[in-house]
C-alpha cells in the first residue's frame, strides 16, 4: 500500500512550536485523509527548526466508491419538485431513479448516487492546500511581494518549499502536486543551512531520512534530545563532572539545532561566588547552555555545555570561545548584581515597592505586603508559627522584587530573598520562607514544612484568591491568567499535607471563592485515587469550611464503606431513604420530627423497640465522637446500628394500618437517616 | 609609522572599516545608503526611512547608521557594555526578497563572520514596540551564542497592517565589532584600524560623552522642562497634522509631524531616565506616543510617498 511523504520547508521555526506543529499537521491531514475514505496504518510526524515533516504510512491507492441513496418528493409531486431533486440527483429521467413505499408517507422517489472514489493522490493534492493555508500556528505572518495581496498565504516564518510524494514501496513514487499562493509541490528539500546547503531530490520516506541525515539533518527531535543528552554526559564524565539535568532546556535546545554539537567551554573561578541558581538562570536563559557540577555532589564546576549547530573547520574553537566571552560578559553583570544587591538591606527595599503595581485595581506590592503582614499575623497561631517571626518574614518576603539580580532574572525571584536575608543575618525559618512562600507552585512541587514557612505562603495565597475574587477576577474554562487555580490548589495542599485546620470562612472567603476551593480539593484528591462521591456526601452534610476536617470524614467514611457493616448499613440507609422518599411525597410532608418513643413503648413491636433505643445510643456516640474529631469512631458507632436495623426490615411493616403507628415508623426511620448525616450525607454515596 | 589602506578598510581591526563594507555589501544589493537621520530616536526603526517607508504600497530599499539613545543606559562610562549612545546598523526592504536570511548571512562573511568556523543562528524573538504601534515576528540572530542583530518581518506598523511586508535588519554595531576585533571592553575597539600614535579607540571618540550624557540623563536633565517638552511636542504634532489635513486629497504634513512624534518619545526616555514617570504614568506616556505615532502613519499614507 502506498505511503505519503510531505515536508513543509520554512525559515527557523520557534523552538516551542515545532512539537505541537508537527502533531497539528499530522492530526489534520490524517483526519482530513479518514473523512474522505481514505484510512491509514501508521502517521509520523516530525520537526526540525526549518522543517515539518509527516509520513503516513499504508494509504489506498485510491478513496473507496460511495453509494449514497438521495430521498426525493413523493411520486406525483409537482414538475418542479421532480426536476429539482433529478438534477440534484445527477439524473437525466425520472425513469433512472427508483419508487419506495412508506407506510405513512407514500410512495416516493429515490435515487442511488454513485460516485467513483478518486485516486488518493488526487484527494491528498485536493486538501493539502487548505490544510496549509489554515494552519494553527500560536502566531503567523505575511512576507514578500505577496504580502500584499488579499488572503495571502500565511505561516509561522516565510515557507520557502513543499516536498510531496505517493506511492508504494515497489514503485518510484509521484510527485503530489498542488500549489499554494505561488509555492509549488516538488520532490527536493535542502539539507543543513551551512553544511549542505544544496538541493537534495527525495523518493520516499527512507531516503528522505537518509539523505537528510547525509545532509546533516537529524529529522527527529527526541533523536536530537538523545545525541545532546549523551553527547553532553560524555564529555562531562570524561572531566569528572555530571550535567546539571534539565528536560525543558534540552528540548529547546533540539529544536534550534538541525545538527547537533555539543562542546564544552568554560570561566573563571571566581564567579562560583554567585549562588549557583543564579549562575545556572544567566547560562540557560541567555545562553540555552547546561551546567556541571562535580561527580556526586551539589557544587557547580566552571564549565558549561554548549549545543552549536555546527560542525566547525577549527572543531569548534571558535565557537567555544566566542560562547564563553558572552557567558563571562553575563556573569559579570549577576556578580555585580549580587554584590550590588548585597548592599541593601531587604527593609530598606520596601519604599519601592510602592512603585510596583501588583494589579491595577489591587494596588502595589507594597500594599499588598501590608495585608500579608496582617494575614500572617492572624494565621500564626492557627498554624502554631512564631508570630513575630510570620510577621518579619511576611514584611520582607516581596523584598528582592526590587533587587537589581531579580529584575534581570525573574526566575529567581524568592529564592534570592533567602539569600540576601540569610546574609543580613535574618533568622533561618525567615531566609527560608522569603523563598518558600511562592510554594508550591503546582501539584508536584514540594510543600513548605517550617510554620513560617507556611503561614506566608498561606497568605500570600489567600490574599491572591480572595483579592481577585473580590474584583470579580476568576478563571473561566481554560483562561486563568493569574494561576487562581494554582493557588487554591496550594492552599488544599499546604492545609491537606501539614495537618492545618482552617476554617476559611472566618478569613473573608465567600461561598464562591469556598466552593472553588472544593473543586481543586476533589481534583487534589482524585489525583490521589480517592472517590468522588464521598466527597460530594461529606460537603453535602455542610461540612464545608475546613478543609483538612472534610479529607478526616471522607477517608473514615471510605474505610467504613470498605467493611461488611459499611456495606450493610448503607443498603439499609438506602431502604430507609427510599420508603422515605416514597410516603414523603405521598403525604406531602416531611418526618423529620421526633418520635414519640411512648407510643413505640406501648404499641411497638420487639424490633422497633430494639432500634428506637439502638439508635438513640448510637446517636449519641456518633455526635460525641465528631465533636473529638474521631471520625472512625463515629463510623463504628454507627455500625453498631446495623443489626437492629436489618431485623427491622426484617420484620416490621411501615405501612401499619394505624395511623399513628405508621407515622412514628416513618419518624424512626428520618431519625435513622439523621443520625447517618453526622459523617456524610449518604445519599450522595453513588451506587 | 607608513598608513596602509588596507588596516584603515578591514573590517576585521576597524570600526568604521566594518561600517564602510556593510554599505558596500547593502549598496550591492539596490539599498540606498542614507544617512543618520539628525534627531535623537531610541533606535533605528525611529528613522522615518523605516517607520514612514514601510508604510504603503511602494517598493523601497535602505541601510543606514542610525546613533540610537536610550538614556537609561548610560553607565558613566564604567560598563564594557552599556552605552547610552551607540550606533545602530539599519537595513529596510520592502516587499522582503526571498533570500533575505542568504543576503544577512553574506553580510556578516563581508564584515570576516565565516559561517563555517562560527555557530549562526535564527532564535525566535517577536519585535515589538509599543510606543510606535508596530510589531513583527523574527529572530534574534546569534553568533557563537551572541545576539549581533535583530530580524524582523514588519507585520503592523503605527497600527496599519504592512502591505506589502518590509523585512528590516539591525545590527548592533559595537557589539559585532567587539566580537570581529576580539575585544572585551567597548572603548577598546579600534575605530580607525590604525595603530600606534595614529589610532583611536572607540574610548577616545564617545567615552567623555558617555560620562556627562550619564550625569545628564540620570541628574542633571530638568524634568519640569522635559515634561512641558513633551507636551509642546504633542501639540505641535496634532497642530501640524491638522495643518496638512486637506480632507479628502493629499496630506502636506507627515513628515514634520512625525519629527515632533520622535521628539516626544526621547523626552519619555529622559523622563523616564531620570526616574520621574510611576508604572501607571508610564502607561500613559507610551499610549500618548503611539497615538502621534498612528496618527502621522495614518498621514503619511496619504502623502505620494505612501502611495496616495
Amino acid at each position: 500500500m502506498p505511503d505519503l511523504l510531505l515536508e513543509l520547508f520554512s525559515e527557523e521555526i520557534p523552538a516551542r512550536m515545532q512539537r505541537r506543529a508537527a502533531e497539528d499537521l499530522k492530526s489534520l491531514v490524517t483526519s482530513a485523509l479518514v473523512e474522505r475514505g481514505c484510512t491509514y496504518e501508521a502517521a509520523l510526524a516530525f520537526a526540525t527548526p526549518r522543517r515539518l515533516a509527516l509520513h503516513i504510512v499504508g494509504l489506498p491507492a485510491h478513496q473507496p466508491d460511495v453509494k449514497e441513496e438521495k430521498k426525493g418528493p413523493r411520486v406525483g409531486a409537482p414538475q418542479q419538485a421532480i426536476e429539482g431533486f433529478l438534477k440534484g440527483a445527477g439524473l437525466t429521467d425520472l425513469s433512472q431513479a427508483t419508487i419506495q413505499s412508506d407506510p405513512k408517507k407514500g410512495d416516493f422517489y429515490i435515487a442511488i448516487v454513485e460516485s467513483k472514489g478518486k485516486p488518493t493522490k488526487d484527494v491528498i493534492a485536493d486538501l493539502l492546500p487548505n490544510i496549509i493555508k489554515s494552519f494553527p500556528w500560536p502566531k503567523s505572518m505575511r512576507w514578500g511581494k505577496l504580502s500584499a495581496e488579499v488572503g495571502a498565504l500565511r505561516w509561522v516564518r516565510p515557507l520557502h518549499s513543499i516536498l510531496c510524494t505517493f506511492g508504494s514501496e515497489t514503485e518510484t513514487p509521484e510527485i503530489v502536486s498542488f500549489d499554494v499562493e505561488g509555492i509549488k509541490s516538488g520532490d527536493i528539500t535542502y539539507g543543513h543551512r551551512f553544511l549542505a546547503p544544496a538541493p537534495i531530490h527525495v523518493r520516499r520516506y527512507d531516503d528522505y531520512v537518509a539523505k537528510l541525515e547525509s545532509a546533516k539533518v537529524v529529522l527527529s527531535t527526541d533523536r536530537r534530545k538523545e545525541i545532546i543528552a549523551n553527547d553532553a554526559r560524555g564529555l562531562a564524565f570524561a572531566q569528572g563532572l555530571e550535567v546539571v539535568e534539565d528536560d525543558t532546556l534540552l528540548e529547546e535546545v533540539a529544536g534550534l539545532v538541525e545538527w547537533p554539537v555539543v562542546l564544552m567551554g568554560s570561566f573563571e573561578e571566581r564567579f562560583l561566588d554567585i549562588p549557583p541558581e543564579v549562575i545556572r538562570a544567566t547560562i540557560r536563559a541567555n545562553q540555552k547552555c547546561f551546567v556541571l557540577r562535580k561527580a556526586g555532589s551539589h557544587e557547580l564546576a566552571n564549565r558549561f555545555l554548549l549545543t552549536s549547530n555546527m560542525i566547525a573547520k577549527d572543531d569548534g574553537a571558535t565557537i567555544i570561545n566566542g560562547n564563553q566571552r558572552v557567558v563571562r560578559a553575563r556573569l559579570s553583570d549577576a556578580k555585580f548584581f549580587w554584590e550590588t544587591d548585597l548592599k541593601i538591606k531587604l527593609e530598606d527595599r520596601l519604599e519601592k515597592l510602592k512603585n510596583i503595581t501588583f494589579h491595577a485595581k489591587l494596588g502595589t506590592q507594597h500594599e499588598r505586603v501590608e495585608r500579608l503582614v496582617t494575614l500572617a499575623k492572624e494565621l500564626a497561631p492557627i498554624v502554631k508559627a512564631d508570630a513575630s517571626k510570620a510577621a518579619r518574614a511576611a514584611i520582607l518576603c516581596k523584598a528582592d522584587l526590587v533587587s537589581e539580580m531579580v529584575g534581570e532574572f525573574p526566575e529567581v525571584q524568592g529564592l534570592m530573598g533567602r539569600y540576601y536575608a540569610a546574609r543580613q543575618g535574618e533568622d533561618a525559618s525567615v531566609a527560608a520562607a522569603l523563598e518558600e512562600h511562592y510554594k508550591p507552585q503546582g501539584p508536584s512541587d514540594v510543600v513548605p514544612k517550617d510554620a513560617v514557612s507556611i503561614t506566608v505562603a498561606l497568605a500570600d495565597k489567600l490574599d491572591t484568591l480572595v483579592g481577585f475574587w473580590s474584583i470579580d477576577e476568576k478563571p473561566t474554562g481554560s483562561k486563568d491568567p493569574y494561576a487562581l487555580r494554582r493557588a487554591a490548589l496550594g492552599v488544599v495542599r499546604l492545609l491537606l499535607e501539614n495537618n492545618v485546620r482552617l476554617a476559611l470562612k472566618a478569613h473573608h472567603i465567600d461561598e464562591s471563592l469556598l466552593a472553588f476551593f472544593h473543586d481543586r480539593l476533589k481534583v487534589y484528591l482524585r489525583d490521589q485515587g480517592q472517590r468522588h462521591d464521598l466527597i460530594d456526601a461529606v460537603l453535602a452534610s455542610g461540612q464545608t469550611d475546613d478543609l483538612l476536617m472534610i479529607v478526616k470524614r471522607v477517608e473514615a467514611l471510605d474505610a467504613f464503606l470498605a467493611s461488611d457493616d459499611g456495606t450493610n448499613l448503607l443498603a439499609g440507609f438506602r431502604r430507609a431513604a427510599n420508603i422515605l422518599k416514597a410516603e414523603e411525597k405521598k403525604d406531602g410532608k416531611s418526618y423529620n420530627e421526633a418520635v414519640d418513643l411512648h407510643l413505640i413503648k406501648e404499641k411497638g413491636e420487639a424490633e422497633e423497640k430494639v432500634l428506637a433505643e439502638v439508635l438513640d445510643v448510637a446517636t449519641r456516640h456518633a455526635i460525641e465522637h465528631v465533636a473529638i474529631e474521631n471520625f472512625a469512631g463515629a463510623m463504628k458507632a454507627l455500625a453498631a446500628l446495623r443489626p437492629a436495623v436489618d431485623a427491622f426490615f426484617d420484620k416490621i411493616l411501615v405501612n401499619a394500618d394505624d395511623k399513628d403507628i405508621r407515622a412514628n415508623r416513618l419518624r424512626l426511620l428520618a431519625s435513622f437517616r439523621e443520625a447517618t448525616r453526622a459523617v456524610a450525607d449518604f445519599s450522595a454515596i453513588a451506587g | 609609522m607608513a598608513i596602509t589602506s588596507s588596516d584603515s578598510m578591514n573590517p576585521k581591526t576597524s570600526f568604521q572599516a566594518l561600517i564602510l563594507t556593510l554599505h558596500q555589501f547593502w549598496a550591492e544589493q539596490g539599498c540606498v545608503i542614507l544617512q543618520p537621520y539628525d534627531m535623537e530616536v531610541g533606535a533605528g526603526t525611529f528613522h522615518p526611512a523605516t517607520t514612514l517607508r514601510a508604510l504603503g504600497p511602494k517598493h523601497w530599499r535602505a541601510a543606514y547608521v542610525q546613533p540610537s539613545r536610550r538614556p537609561k543606559d548610560g553607565r558613566y562610562g564604567e560598563n564594557p557594555n552599556r552605552l547610552q549612545h551607540y550606533y545602530q546598523y539599519q537595513v529596510i526592504m520592502k516587499p522582503s526578497p526571498a533570500n533575505l536570511q542568504d543576503l544577512y548571512l553574506k553580510s556578516l562573511f563581508a564584515i570576516g563572520i565565516d559561517p563555517a568556523l562560527h555557530d549562526i543562528r535564527f532564535v525566535e524573538d517577536d519585535w515589538e514596540s509599543p510606543t510606535l504601534g508596530a510589531w513583527g515576528l523574527g529572530w534574534e540572530c546569534w553568533c557563537d551564542g551572541m545576539e549581533v542583530s535583530q530580524f524582523t518581518y514588519f507585520q503592523q506598523v503605527a497600527g496599519f497592517e504592512c502591505s506589502p511586508v518590509a523585512g528590516e535588519l539591525t545590527y548592533g554595531l559595537e557589539r559585532l565589532a567587539m566580537y570581529v576585533q576580539g575585544v572585551e571592553n567597548v572603548y577598546d575597539l579600534n575605530f580607525n584600524g590604525l595603530e600606534g600614535e595614529d589610532k583611536i579607540t572607540y574610548g577616545d571618540v564617545f567615552l567623555q560623552a558617555e560620562q556627562e550624557y550619564s550625569r545628564h540623563n540620570f541628574e542633571a536633565a530638568n524634568t519640569d522642562t522635559l515634561a512641558r517638552h513633551f507636551k509642546d511636542a504633542e501639540a505641535e504634532c496634532k497642530a501640524l497634522l491638522d495643518f496638512g489635513n486637506k480632507g479628502e486629497g493629499r496630506h502636506l504634513m507627515a513628515l514634520p509631524a512625525y519629527d515632533q512624534c520622535i521628539k516626544a518619545s526621547h523626552l519619555f526616555n529622559l523622563l523616564d531616565a531620570r526616574g520621574v514617570i510611576s508604572v501607571t504614568e508610564r502607561q500613559s506616556y507610551i499610549f500618548r506616543v503611539r497615538e502621534l505615532a498612528k496618527a502621522c502613519g495614518e498621514a503619511w499614507l496619504k502623502t505620494e510617498g505612501g502611495g496616495a
